[in-house]
Protein backbone atom coordinates (compact mmCIF):
# COMPACT_ATOMS: atom_id res chain seq x y z
CA UNK A 1 0.00 0.00 0.00
CA UNK A 2 1.12 3.36 -1.10
CA UNK A 3 -0.44 6.89 -1.12
CA UNK A 4 -1.04 7.46 -4.27
CA UNK A 5 0.21 10.95 -4.60
CA UNK A 6 3.59 12.19 -5.39
CA UNK A 7 3.29 14.93 -2.55
CA UNK A 8 1.97 15.57 0.72
CA UNK A 9 0.69 19.08 0.62
CA UNK A 10 -1.95 19.22 3.41
CA UNK A 11 -4.50 17.34 5.78
CA UNK A 12 -6.93 18.89 3.84
CA UNK A 13 -6.82 17.20 0.83
CA UNK A 14 -6.31 13.95 2.53
CA UNK A 15 -9.07 11.32 3.09
CA UNK A 16 -10.06 9.34 6.18
CA UNK A 17 -8.26 6.12 4.84
CA UNK A 18 -5.14 8.18 3.46
CA UNK A 19 -4.14 9.27 7.33
CA UNK A 20 -5.31 5.60 8.54
CA UNK A 21 -3.20 4.09 6.27
CA UNK A 22 -0.20 6.89 7.71
CA UNK A 23 -0.74 6.14 10.92
CA UNK A 24 -0.92 2.33 10.60
CA UNK A 25 2.20 2.34 8.82
CA UNK A 26 3.57 4.69 11.53
CA UNK A 27 3.04 1.89 14.05
CA UNK A 28 5.67 -0.54 12.58
CA UNK A 29 8.09 2.26 12.25
CA UNK A 30 7.72 3.03 15.98
CA UNK A 31 9.05 -0.71 16.49
CA UNK A 32 12.11 0.14 14.41
CA UNK A 33 12.61 3.56 16.53
CA UNK A 34 12.55 1.72 19.52
CA UNK A 35 15.13 -1.10 18.55
CA UNK A 36 19.10 -1.27 19.50
CA UNK A 37 19.50 -0.67 16.10
CA UNK A 38 16.82 2.26 14.78
CA UNK A 39 18.01 1.80 11.09
CA UNK A 40 16.38 0.22 8.18
CA UNK A 41 18.00 -0.43 4.44
CA UNK A 42 14.74 1.02 2.99
CA UNK A 43 15.52 4.20 1.44
CA UNK A 44 19.10 3.40 0.66
CA UNK A 45 20.55 5.45 -2.09
CA UNK A 46 17.61 8.19 -1.89
CA UNK A 47 18.39 11.46 -1.27
CA UNK A 48 16.15 14.22 1.38
CA UNK A 49 16.73 17.72 1.39
CA UNK A 50 15.80 19.92 4.16
CA UNK A 51 14.68 23.38 2.98
CA UNK A 52 13.81 25.51 5.50
CA UNK A 53 13.25 29.18 4.82
CA UNK A 54 12.15 29.54 8.71
CA UNK A 55 13.91 29.06 12.05
CA UNK A 56 13.07 25.35 13.54
CA UNK A 57 15.04 22.64 15.41
CA UNK A 58 12.15 19.58 16.42
CA UNK A 59 10.50 19.57 12.84
CA UNK A 60 13.75 19.72 11.19
CA UNK A 61 15.72 17.14 13.09
CA UNK A 62 12.68 15.23 13.24
CA UNK A 63 12.90 14.44 9.42
CA UNK A 64 16.34 14.47 9.49
CA UNK A 65 16.31 11.56 11.52
CA UNK A 66 13.82 10.16 9.84
CA UNK A 67 15.45 9.66 6.69
CA UNK A 68 18.24 8.82 8.48
CA UNK A 69 16.63 6.06 9.74
CA UNK A 70 15.38 5.02 6.56
CA UNK A 71 19.07 4.65 5.20
CA UNK A 72 18.50 8.12 3.08
CA UNK A 73 20.96 10.65 2.47
CA UNK A 74 19.93 13.92 3.76
CA UNK A 75 21.39 17.63 3.42
CA UNK A 76 20.26 20.37 5.34
CA UNK A 77 19.33 24.02 3.56
CA UNK A 78 18.85 26.92 5.88
CA UNK A 79 18.20 30.11 4.36
CA UNK A 80 20.11 32.56 5.93
CA UNK A 81 23.20 30.21 4.95
CA UNK A 82 22.50 29.94 1.38
CA UNK A 83 22.15 31.73 -2.21
CA UNK A 84 19.25 32.82 -0.92
CA UNK A 85 20.73 35.37 0.48
CA UNK A 86 21.62 36.74 -2.78
CA UNK A 87 18.49 36.95 -4.17
CA UNK A 88 17.97 33.37 -5.29
CA UNK A 89 14.32 32.87 -5.89
CA UNK A 90 12.76 29.60 -4.67
CA UNK A 91 12.12 27.83 -7.72
CA UNK A 92 15.83 28.13 -8.60
CA UNK A 93 16.82 26.92 -5.86
CA UNK A 94 14.83 24.26 -5.62
CA UNK A 95 15.41 23.84 -9.51
CA UNK A 96 19.08 23.80 -8.53
CA UNK A 97 18.84 21.23 -5.53
CA UNK A 98 16.45 18.83 -7.41
CA UNK A 99 19.40 18.96 -10.18
CA UNK A 100 21.59 17.01 -7.57
CA UNK A 101 19.06 14.16 -7.65
CA UNK A 102 16.70 15.18 -4.84
CA UNK A 103 13.75 12.58 -4.05
CA UNK A 104 12.42 14.44 -1.97
CA UNK A 105 11.89 18.30 -0.72
CA UNK A 106 10.63 18.82 2.93
CA UNK A 107 9.86 22.36 2.78
CA UNK A 108 9.12 25.15 4.88
CA UNK A 109 8.41 28.33 4.17
CA UNK A 110 6.67 31.83 5.36
CA UNK A 111 4.28 31.83 2.55
CA UNK A 112 1.29 29.71 2.45
CA UNK A 113 1.70 27.63 -0.98
CA UNK A 114 4.76 27.77 -1.03
CA UNK A 115 4.79 23.80 -1.43
CA UNK A 116 2.48 23.13 -3.97
CA UNK A 117 4.08 25.87 -6.45
CA UNK A 118 7.26 23.16 -6.19
CA UNK A 119 5.37 19.87 -5.94
CA UNK A 120 4.04 21.18 -9.07
CA UNK A 121 7.25 22.22 -10.96
CA UNK A 122 9.33 19.67 -9.97
CA UNK A 123 9.87 15.39 -9.64
CA UNK A 124 10.89 15.16 -6.66
CA UNK A 125 8.46 14.50 -3.87
CA UNK A 126 7.62 17.55 -1.73
CA UNK A 127 6.53 17.95 1.94
CA UNK A 128 5.00 20.45 3.13
CA UNK A 129 6.59 20.94 6.92
CA UNK A 130 5.09 24.12 7.84
CA UNK A 131 3.86 26.63 4.98
CA UNK A 132 2.97 30.42 6.46
CA UNK A 133 -0.47 30.05 8.38
CA UNK A 134 -1.83 27.29 6.15
CA UNK A 135 -0.61 24.29 6.98
CA UNK A 136 2.07 21.88 8.78
CA UNK A 137 0.34 18.34 7.88
CA UNK A 138 3.31 15.77 9.40
CA UNK A 139 2.60 17.94 12.98
CA UNK A 140 -1.09 16.82 12.50
CA UNK A 141 -0.28 12.87 11.97
CA UNK A 142 1.89 12.69 14.77
CA UNK A 143 -0.30 14.29 17.00
CA UNK A 144 -3.21 12.16 15.85
CA UNK A 145 -0.61 8.99 16.29
CA UNK A 146 -0.20 10.06 20.09
CA UNK A 147 -4.26 10.40 20.25
CA UNK A 148 -4.95 6.98 18.71
CA UNK A 149 -1.77 5.53 20.80
CA UNK A 150 -3.65 7.14 24.55
CA UNK A 151 -6.93 7.41 23.28
CA UNK A 152 -7.69 4.76 20.84
CA UNK A 153 -10.71 6.05 19.06
CA UNK A 154 -11.44 9.55 17.25
CA UNK A 155 -15.28 9.22 17.20
CA UNK A 156 -16.54 11.51 20.07
CA UNK A 157 -13.53 12.03 20.95
CA UNK A 158 -13.74 16.07 22.63
CA UNK A 159 -11.26 18.34 21.83
CA UNK A 160 -9.94 21.97 22.64
CA UNK A 161 -7.73 24.02 20.77
CA UNK A 162 -6.54 26.76 22.50
CA UNK A 163 -4.32 29.76 21.67
CA UNK A 164 -3.91 31.91 18.57
CA UNK A 165 -5.91 29.77 15.68
CA UNK A 166 -5.36 32.44 13.54
CA UNK A 167 -1.94 32.61 13.20
CA UNK A 168 -1.52 28.61 13.63
CA UNK A 169 -0.65 26.22 10.86
CA UNK A 170 -0.75 23.73 13.40
CA UNK A 171 -4.49 24.26 14.62
CA UNK A 172 -5.13 24.19 10.84
CA UNK A 173 -3.93 21.03 9.74
CA UNK A 174 -5.21 19.50 13.25
CA UNK A 175 -9.13 21.07 12.39
CA UNK A 176 -9.21 19.25 8.83
CA UNK A 177 -8.07 15.98 10.19
CA UNK A 178 -9.99 15.93 13.63
CA UNK A 179 -13.25 17.05 11.96
CA UNK A 180 -12.22 14.23 9.50
CA UNK A 181 -12.41 11.65 11.91
CA UNK A 182 -15.44 12.77 13.89
CA UNK A 183 -14.05 14.15 16.26
CA UNK A 184 -15.81 17.31 18.33
CA UNK A 185 -13.39 20.12 18.09
CA UNK A 186 -13.34 23.53 20.18
CA UNK A 187 -11.76 26.39 19.47
CA UNK A 188 -10.57 28.90 22.15
CA UNK A 189 -8.88 32.33 22.28
CA UNK A 190 -8.88 36.11 22.18
CA UNK A 191 -11.11 37.27 19.12
CA UNK A 192 -8.39 38.93 17.42
CA UNK A 193 -6.86 35.76 17.43
CA UNK A 194 -9.83 33.89 15.70
CA UNK A 195 -10.48 33.69 11.67
CA UNK A 196 -13.73 35.22 11.13
CA UNK A 197 -16.19 32.35 10.21
CA UNK A 198 -14.32 29.94 11.87
CA UNK A 199 -17.21 27.39 12.61
CA UNK A 200 -17.27 27.02 8.91
CA UNK A 201 -14.73 24.41 9.80
CA UNK A 202 -16.72 22.30 11.75
CA UNK A 203 -15.74 23.73 14.98
CA UNK A 204 -17.19 25.27 17.85
CA UNK A 205 -15.85 28.59 18.90
CA UNK A 206 -15.28 29.61 22.38
CA UNK A 207 -13.91 33.27 23.78
CA UNK A 208 -13.91 31.44 27.61
CA UNK A 209 -11.15 29.16 28.12
CA UNK A 210 -13.21 27.68 31.15
CA UNK A 211 -16.03 27.24 29.14
CA UNK A 212 -14.35 25.74 26.47
CA UNK A 213 -12.04 23.32 28.58
CA UNK A 214 -15.50 21.94 30.59
CA UNK A 215 -15.85 18.15 30.11
CA UNK A 216 -12.76 17.66 27.00
CA UNK A 217 -10.84 14.43 26.04
CA UNK A 218 -7.51 16.35 24.99
CA UNK A 219 -6.66 20.25 25.26
CA UNK A 220 -4.03 21.11 22.50
CA UNK A 221 -2.22 24.19 23.91
CA UNK A 222 -0.80 26.48 20.65
CA UNK A 223 2.51 28.19 21.82
CA UNK A 224 1.91 32.06 21.86
CA UNK A 225 3.61 33.40 18.80
CA UNK A 226 5.89 35.92 20.87
CA UNK A 227 7.56 37.06 17.50
CA UNK A 228 4.26 38.08 16.32
CA UNK A 229 3.12 40.00 19.31
CA UNK A 230 4.56 43.30 17.59
CA UNK A 231 0.88 42.79 15.69
CA UNK A 232 -0.75 44.03 19.10
CA UNK A 233 -3.26 41.21 19.20
CA UNK A 234 -3.15 41.69 22.26
CA UNK A 235 -2.45 43.91 25.18
CA UNK A 236 -0.11 42.12 26.99
CA UNK A 237 1.64 38.74 27.60
CA UNK A 238 0.61 38.79 30.79
CA UNK A 239 -3.36 40.01 30.20
CA UNK A 240 -3.03 36.73 27.85
CA UNK A 241 -1.42 34.54 30.30
CA UNK A 242 -4.49 35.57 32.66
CA UNK A 243 -7.06 34.67 30.52
CA UNK A 244 -5.31 31.25 28.77
CA UNK A 245 -2.69 29.98 30.45
CA UNK A 246 -3.61 26.66 31.03
CA UNK A 247 -3.12 26.10 35.07
CA UNK A 248 -3.82 23.10 36.86
CA UNK A 249 -7.04 24.79 38.15
CA UNK A 250 -8.30 24.94 34.70
CA UNK A 251 -7.20 20.88 33.67
CA UNK A 252 -9.56 20.22 36.40
CA UNK A 253 -12.30 20.97 34.36
CA UNK A 254 -11.77 18.90 31.84
CA UNK A 255 -11.92 14.71 32.66
CA UNK A 256 -9.71 13.05 34.57
CA UNK A 257 -7.40 11.24 32.49
CA UNK A 258 -7.51 14.85 29.92
CA UNK A 259 -4.36 14.58 27.72
CA UNK A 260 -2.59 17.78 27.85
CA UNK A 261 -0.40 18.16 24.05
CA UNK A 262 1.70 21.24 22.94
CA UNK A 263 3.99 20.84 19.60
CA UNK A 264 6.38 23.11 21.06
CA UNK A 265 8.55 25.18 21.82
CA UNK A 266 6.50 25.51 25.09
CA UNK A 267 6.63 29.00 26.66
CA UNK A 268 6.13 27.68 30.42
CA UNK A 269 4.14 30.22 32.41
CA UNK A 270 2.69 32.19 29.13
CA UNK A 271 0.26 29.44 27.65
CA UNK A 272 0.93 26.80 29.89
CA UNK A 273 2.05 26.32 33.75
CA UNK A 274 5.32 24.68 34.37
CA UNK A 275 3.40 22.56 36.25
CA UNK A 276 0.46 21.13 33.69
CA UNK A 277 3.61 20.57 31.02
CA UNK A 278 5.53 18.27 33.55
CA UNK A 279 2.11 16.62 34.47
CA UNK A 280 1.45 13.12 34.06
CA UNK A 281 -1.26 14.49 31.65
CA UNK A 282 1.37 15.98 28.98
CA UNK A 283 2.37 14.24 26.18
CA UNK A 284 3.91 16.77 25.08
CA UNK A 285 7.05 14.72 24.82
CA UNK A 286 5.32 11.76 23.18
CA UNK A 287 4.68 13.72 20.15
CA UNK A 288 8.57 14.33 19.89
CA UNK A 289 8.99 10.63 19.95
CA UNK A 290 5.64 9.82 17.61
CA UNK A 291 7.28 12.70 14.94
CA UNK A 292 10.22 11.06 14.01
CA UNK A 293 8.43 7.59 13.28
CA UNK A 294 5.47 9.58 11.67
CA UNK A 295 7.80 11.09 9.38
CA UNK A 296 9.56 7.38 8.62
CA UNK A 297 5.89 6.38 7.02
CA UNK A 298 4.85 9.44 5.27
CA UNK A 299 8.77 8.95 3.23
CA UNK A 300 7.77 5.15 3.02
CA UNK A 301 4.62 5.54 1.57
CA UNK A 302 5.63 8.39 -0.79
CA UNK A 303 8.47 6.45 -1.84
CA UNK A 304 6.39 3.99 -3.17
CA UNK A 305 4.66 6.04 -5.88
CA UNK A 306 7.36 6.25 -8.09
CA UNK B 1 -11.82 -21.14 -15.21
CA UNK B 2 -8.82 -22.53 -17.10
CA UNK B 3 -6.95 -22.27 -13.59
CA UNK B 4 -9.16 -24.43 -11.75
CA UNK B 5 -8.84 -27.55 -14.32
CA UNK B 6 -5.41 -27.78 -13.55
CA UNK B 7 -4.27 -26.58 -10.38
CA UNK B 8 -3.50 -29.69 -8.27
CA UNK B 9 -3.23 -29.82 -4.56
CA UNK B 10 0.13 -31.22 -3.66
CA UNK B 11 -0.64 -31.06 0.49
CA UNK B 12 -3.67 -31.85 2.40
CA UNK B 13 -4.04 -31.21 6.01
CA UNK B 14 -3.21 -34.21 7.23
CA UNK B 15 0.18 -34.21 5.34
CA UNK B 16 1.19 -30.56 6.22
CA UNK B 17 0.90 -31.69 9.83
CA UNK B 18 2.71 -34.24 9.52
CA UNK B 19 5.29 -32.67 7.85
CA UNK B 20 5.40 -30.22 10.98
CA UNK B 21 5.43 -32.96 13.36
CA UNK B 22 8.96 -34.37 11.58
CA UNK B 23 10.37 -30.68 11.47
CA UNK B 24 9.50 -30.24 15.43
CA UNK B 25 11.25 -34.12 15.96
CA UNK B 26 13.98 -32.72 13.57
CA UNK B 27 14.43 -29.70 15.29
CA UNK B 28 14.70 -31.24 18.79
CA UNK B 29 17.63 -34.00 17.67
CA UNK B 30 19.40 -31.24 15.72
CA UNK B 31 19.50 -28.66 18.58
CA UNK B 32 19.82 -31.99 21.23
CA UNK B 33 16.35 -30.38 23.17
CA UNK B 34 14.98 -27.33 22.79
CA UNK B 35 17.02 -24.48 25.63
CA UNK B 36 17.70 -21.86 24.18
CA UNK B 37 16.03 -22.55 20.75
CA UNK B 38 13.56 -19.57 19.30
CA UNK B 39 10.78 -19.37 16.16
CA UNK B 40 10.46 -16.94 14.28
CA UNK B 41 7.74 -16.65 11.72
CA UNK B 42 7.80 -14.72 8.57
CA UNK B 43 4.53 -12.63 8.27
CA UNK B 44 2.33 -13.74 7.37
CA UNK B 45 2.14 -17.38 6.71
CA UNK B 46 5.46 -17.89 8.83
CA UNK B 47 3.82 -16.87 11.59
CA UNK B 48 1.00 -19.13 11.51
CA UNK B 49 3.71 -22.00 11.04
CA UNK B 50 5.91 -21.21 13.58
CA UNK B 51 3.08 -21.10 16.38
CA UNK B 52 2.07 -24.71 15.11
CA UNK B 53 5.62 -25.52 15.63
CA UNK B 54 6.22 -23.97 18.71
CA UNK B 55 2.89 -26.25 19.61
CA UNK B 56 4.29 -29.37 18.76
CA UNK B 57 8.09 -28.58 20.58
CA UNK B 58 5.80 -27.82 23.58
CA UNK B 59 3.85 -31.05 23.65
CA UNK B 60 7.49 -32.63 22.74
CA UNK B 61 9.91 -31.54 25.18
CA UNK B 62 7.30 -30.21 27.95
CA UNK B 63 8.56 -26.64 27.67
CA UNK B 64 7.32 -23.62 26.02
CA UNK B 65 9.72 -21.95 22.81
CA UNK B 66 9.62 -18.82 22.17
CA UNK B 67 7.82 -17.19 19.02
CA UNK B 68 8.51 -13.70 17.37
CA UNK B 69 6.86 -12.13 14.05
CA UNK B 70 9.05 -10.27 11.48
CA UNK B 71 8.06 -8.39 9.09
CA UNK B 72 10.38 -8.16 6.44
CA UNK B 73 8.90 -5.50 3.78
CA UNK B 74 11.57 -2.76 4.76
CA UNK B 75 14.53 -5.23 4.03
CA UNK B 76 13.10 -5.96 0.92
CA UNK B 77 15.36 -5.72 -2.23
CA UNK B 78 12.76 -5.11 -4.70
CA UNK B 79 10.86 -2.23 -3.54
CA UNK B 80 12.23 0.56 -5.84
CA UNK B 81 10.77 -1.90 -8.82
CA UNK B 82 7.69 -2.46 -7.50
CA UNK B 83 4.79 -0.40 -8.30
CA UNK B 84 3.29 -0.29 -5.23
CA UNK B 85 5.08 -0.92 -1.52
CA UNK B 86 3.46 -3.87 0.24
CA UNK B 87 1.38 -3.71 3.62
CA UNK B 88 3.57 -2.64 5.92
CA UNK B 89 3.26 -4.77 9.06
CA UNK B 90 4.76 -4.76 12.69
CA UNK B 91 7.83 -6.80 13.73
CA UNK B 92 6.68 -8.36 17.19
CA UNK B 93 9.36 -10.11 18.68
CA UNK B 94 9.93 -9.93 22.21
CA UNK B 95 12.88 -11.46 23.53
CA UNK B 96 16.31 -11.31 23.25
CA UNK B 97 17.43 -13.41 20.29
CA UNK B 98 21.08 -12.30 20.85
CA UNK B 99 22.85 -15.73 21.13
CA UNK B 100 19.51 -17.80 20.86
CA UNK B 101 19.50 -20.64 18.23
CA UNK B 102 16.81 -18.77 15.94
CA UNK B 103 14.83 -20.88 13.92
CA UNK B 104 13.00 -18.96 10.99
CA UNK B 105 10.03 -20.24 9.42
CA UNK B 106 8.37 -19.32 6.55
CA UNK B 107 5.61 -21.09 4.27
CA UNK B 108 7.33 -21.30 1.03
CA UNK B 109 10.64 -21.02 0.01
CA UNK B 110 12.10 -20.17 -4.11
CA UNK B 111 14.38 -17.28 -4.43
CA UNK B 112 16.11 -17.13 -1.36
CA UNK B 113 15.22 -13.61 -1.61
CA UNK B 114 12.52 -13.35 1.43
CA UNK B 115 15.17 -15.70 3.53
CA UNK B 116 17.97 -12.84 2.98
CA UNK B 117 16.12 -9.94 4.08
CA UNK B 118 14.94 -11.74 7.18
CA UNK B 119 18.56 -12.57 7.72
CA UNK B 120 19.27 -8.89 7.53
CA UNK B 121 15.94 -7.73 9.45
CA UNK B 122 16.88 -10.11 12.04
CA UNK B 123 20.68 -9.03 12.35
CA UNK B 124 19.68 -5.83 13.46
CA UNK B 125 17.75 -6.60 16.32
CA UNK B 126 20.40 -8.64 17.85
CA UNK B 127 23.27 -11.41 16.99
CA UNK B 128 22.02 -14.66 16.90
CA UNK B 129 24.15 -17.06 17.90
CA UNK B 130 23.09 -19.65 15.12
CA UNK B 131 19.79 -18.72 12.45
CA UNK B 132 18.26 -22.11 10.99
CA UNK B 133 15.96 -22.09 8.76
CA UNK B 134 12.08 -24.61 8.25
CA UNK B 135 9.53 -24.19 5.55
CA UNK B 136 7.00 -26.03 4.77
CA UNK B 137 7.17 -26.57 0.93
CA UNK B 138 11.10 -25.89 -0.62
CA UNK B 139 10.09 -25.27 -4.66
CA UNK B 140 13.79 -24.74 -5.67
CA UNK B 141 14.72 -22.21 -8.37
CA UNK B 142 17.22 -20.41 -5.72
CA UNK B 143 18.61 -17.28 -6.95
CA UNK B 144 21.11 -16.98 -3.50
CA UNK B 145 22.83 -19.70 -2.37
CA UNK B 146 20.69 -19.89 0.77
CA UNK B 147 19.45 -23.40 1.91
CA UNK B 148 16.92 -24.77 4.63
CA UNK B 149 18.03 -26.31 7.66
CA UNK B 150 14.62 -28.56 7.98
CA UNK B 151 11.98 -28.95 4.77
CA UNK B 152 8.35 -29.95 5.24
CA UNK B 153 8.21 -31.34 1.35
CA UNK B 154 10.36 -31.12 -1.44
CA UNK B 155 7.98 -29.61 -4.62
CA UNK B 156 9.93 -29.80 -7.63
CA UNK B 157 7.87 -26.91 -9.81
CA UNK B 158 8.45 -25.32 -13.41
CA UNK B 159 9.37 -21.98 -12.60
CA UNK B 160 6.45 -20.25 -13.80
CA UNK B 161 4.31 -21.88 -11.71
CA UNK B 162 2.95 -20.78 -8.57
CA UNK B 163 2.75 -22.45 -4.74
CA UNK B 164 -0.29 -21.53 -2.67
CA UNK B 165 0.05 -22.18 1.01
CA UNK B 166 -3.41 -22.04 2.98
CA UNK B 167 -3.80 -21.79 6.08
CA UNK B 168 -6.65 -22.27 9.13
CA UNK B 169 -5.80 -19.42 11.00
CA UNK B 170 -6.46 -17.24 7.66
CA UNK B 171 -9.92 -18.69 7.26
CA UNK B 172 -9.01 -21.49 4.42
CA UNK B 173 -8.67 -24.89 4.92
CA UNK B 174 -5.19 -26.57 5.06
CA UNK B 175 -4.04 -27.17 1.86
CA UNK B 176 -0.65 -26.58 -0.67
CA UNK B 177 -2.07 -26.15 -4.16
CA UNK B 178 0.37 -25.77 -7.33
CA UNK B 179 -0.82 -23.87 -9.97
CA UNK B 180 -0.09 -23.30 -13.13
Amino acid sequence: MSLKRKDLLGIQDLTVEEIQLVLETAESFKEVTGREIKKVPTLRGKTVVNLFFEPSTRTRTSFELAAKRLSADVINFAASASSVVKGETLLDTARNIEAMQADFIVLRHPEAGAPNILARLLRASVINAGDGGHEHPTQALLDLYTLREKKRAFKGLRLAIVGDIAHSRVARSNIYALVKLGAEVRVAGPPTMMPQEIERLGVTLFHNLDEALRGVDVIMMLRLQLERQGIALFPSIREYSRLYCLTPERMKLATPDVLVMHPGPINRGVEIAPEVADSVSSVILDQVTNGVAVRMAVLYLLSGTK
Amino acid sequence: MEVKQTSRTVMDAQEINRALTRVAHEVIEKNHGITNVALVGIRTGGVYLAKRLAKKLQEIEGTAVPVGELDITLYRDDLNARKEHPVLRKTDIPFDITRRKVILVDDVLFTGRTIRAAMDGLIDLGRPGEIQLAVLVDRGHRQLPIKATYVGKNLPTALEESVEVYLEEAGTPDRVVLLP
